[in-house]
Parts: C-alpha cells; structure tokens; sequence
C-alpha cells in the first residue's frame, strides 16, 4: 500500500524543490501538493486521504492554522500544532526551553513602555528587543542605551500593531563574528553550521556566510534538548557560543536549509523524507490496527 | 517560453519547473513565480509579508 504524503505549500522555494525531489527518489509514495492558498476548510466535513502531511508553508500564521485544521480533520502533521505554535512565537519558546532546562540567554517580557524601560535598564545595556512573532532577523533592535531604548520602545507602541506592544528583551550575547544553526531531525541533531557576518544579525536570510560545523556532543545533546523542549519534530536550532556553553536562542520549525547542503555534506531534504515516510508507515500502521 | 512581465525578456522554463515555484528572470532580477507549467506563465512574485519566514 502506497505512502500519501500531503505537501503543504505556497510559493516553492529551493526548500520544497528539493524535498519534491526526494519524494520522488521513493516508490510506493503518493505526493500531493496543497497550495495554502486555494484551501478552504469546511470545519466537521473535510476528509483528507493523507497519512502525513508535511508542512512548508512560507506564512506563519497559515501553517499554524492550517495545521491545526487538518489535525482537527484526522490528519497527523509534521511538524504538529503544538510545536508551530510554540516554536512561532519566541516567548512561548522561551517559557518552553526554561521549563526543560534549556540553556539560553537572559529573556525578560514586559507589557508596557515604562515596565519595559525598567526591565531593560535592570538587564544592562545592550539588550536585543524581538518581536515575539517574526522571523529572518525583521525588526530585531540592538537596544545600546536609554535613549535609544526609550525611542524604539515609544515606536513600537505608537507605531505597531498591538503584537508589537508585547516587549521580548533578550539579554545581547557577542557573538564575535558568528552565531550556529543546527539541524534536528526526528529528534536527531544530524549538521550544523557557522552562520558568519559583520553584522550582527546574522540570518543566512540577511546575507550571512554558512560554513560546516562539526556536531561536538555538547552541541547534538543541546540541539536535541531544544527540540524535545519544543515538542520535538523537524527543527532548526540557533545557537550562540559564550565563555560558560552554548546558549539557545531560536528554534524554527519550518526550516530553511538551501546554503546548508553543500556546506555540510548532509543531505538535509533527504533526511526530511526518510523522516517523513517512517511516521506515515507508523500512521498507516496504526490506522490498519484501529 | 514565458515572458518576464517587468522587463518583457523572453525565457524558457526549467524542464522540472512545478506551479508555484520561484524562479530569478536573468535579465532584470526580479523574483517570478511559475503559475502554469502547462501552459508556462509567469507573474511577478507576491511581496514578502510580515509572518514570512521559517
């Protein structure tokens, strides 16, 4: 009996080119491309013919929901729900990692100008204030004094939605030149890489440099630490180096892996599939004995 | 052959090309995505949004 994986999708980025092409590498699989927006969902009604789906969506807020629609269709999802939602938001992230003693920097989330000011100035400057939901490095600011802070704080409030007015502060960590991304796959951390800039936001998105990193035990056990944190899936770890360990700051559940490739030797999409099509036969099997 | 709809370069689409995916015009840069393979169509690709990303 054939594997039916779902693909969900918008645009196809080099990430779910290269996934499509894994699946096909495997017989017996039955792949289906579902465009997030030509979907509708008939809550109560909708019947997927789907062992897994995997999730590649490019919008946040369309994976979060559309996977918890087709959880609520019978359809078990990689990543699930629950690991979007946490890992989508950086303060949910954050409460998850300190419940499972997951290394990471100083975080402090204030609701207002002022008790943000005050957690800011109580921290010691520089501080790195984040919007709770964004991704690719948009609208971090390196908070270097009051002034500044007082400024960016007073923008945010006026200028931004109400989610901006929910202030993440996360002790700055130097990261002289270079930050680690990990790749974790079904609770296994398989590459990573240095992610290097002159800047100091350092996404592969915003023009870092990706070199290979070795996996030392410190950084697997860590990166599968986070995962587990989150719920565990297909994740992607980044990590800052300190003098006293390796500190977590973000874990990303849909993960973008095209400069890491090359660069490590792994091969990432692959893994992904292999990943994919054992938790569909284990869905298919529980399915055939229910 | 499709025809890039900023700066009207005329190119051929990938032999694996899939609906949806984004793809460079070699003349101007601009990001397109494939809206038909059969027949091939291009557009300009949707502006990033604030929730993009991973």
């Amino acid at each position: 009996m054939s594997l039916k994986i779902g693909l969900l999708h918008s645009l196809i980025r080099p990430e779910e080119k290269l996934l499509i092409k894994e699946f096909r590498k495997h017989s017996g699989v039955e792949l289906e491309m579902i465009d997030d927006r030509k979907l509708s969902f008939n809550l109560g009604r909708d019947r997927f013919d789907l062992d897994v789906l995997l999730e590649r969506c490019i919008n946040h807020s369309r994976a979060l929901h559309g996977l918890r629609l087709f959880e609520s269709a019978g359809v078990r999802c990689v990543n699930s729900s629950a690991v979007a939602t946490v890992c989508g938001d950086k303060i949910l992230t954050s409460v998850h990692l300190q419940e499972h003693g997951v290394p990471q920097p100083e975080v402090r989330i204030a609701f207002t100008e002022e008790s943000t000011l005050e957690a800011i100035e109580e921290m010691g400057y520089p501080v790195v204030l984040k919007p709770a939901v964004g991704s690719w490095g948009r609208l971090l600011a390196k908070v270097n004094d009051r002034d500044a802070a007082e400024t960016i704080l007073e923008h945010k409030a006026i200028l931004g939605s109400y989610h901006h007015s929910i202030f993440y502060i996360q002790q700055y960590v130097e990261k002289t030149g270079r930050d680690i991304r990990s790749f974790v796959i079904g609770d296994e951390c398989i590459a990573a890489i240095y992610r290097y800039s002159d800047h100091w936001i350092t996404n592969t998105a915003r023009g870092g440099r990706a070199e290979n990193c070795p996996v030392t035990d410190e950084l697997g056990d860590l990166s599968e630490r986070a995962c587990r944190a989150v719920g565990g899936g297909i994740v992607a770890v980044d990590l800052f180096e300190t003098p006293g360990g390796l500190l977590v700051n973000e874990v990303n559940y849909t993960m973008e892996f095209r400069n890491s490739i090359d660069t490590t030797g792994v091969n990432i999409p692959g893994l992904v599939v292999e990943h994919v099509l054992k938790v569909a036969a284990e869905e298919q099997e529980r399915k055939g004995a229910a | 052959m499709v025809e890039c709809p900023v700066c009207g370069a005329v190119f051929e689409l990938e032999d694996d090309a899939v609906e949806g995916e984004l793809i460079t015009c070699a003349e101007c840069g601009t990001e397109l995505e494939v809206t038909s393979v059969d027949p091939p169509a291009v557009a300009e690709a949707p502006s990033e949004e604030e929730d993009w990303g991973e």
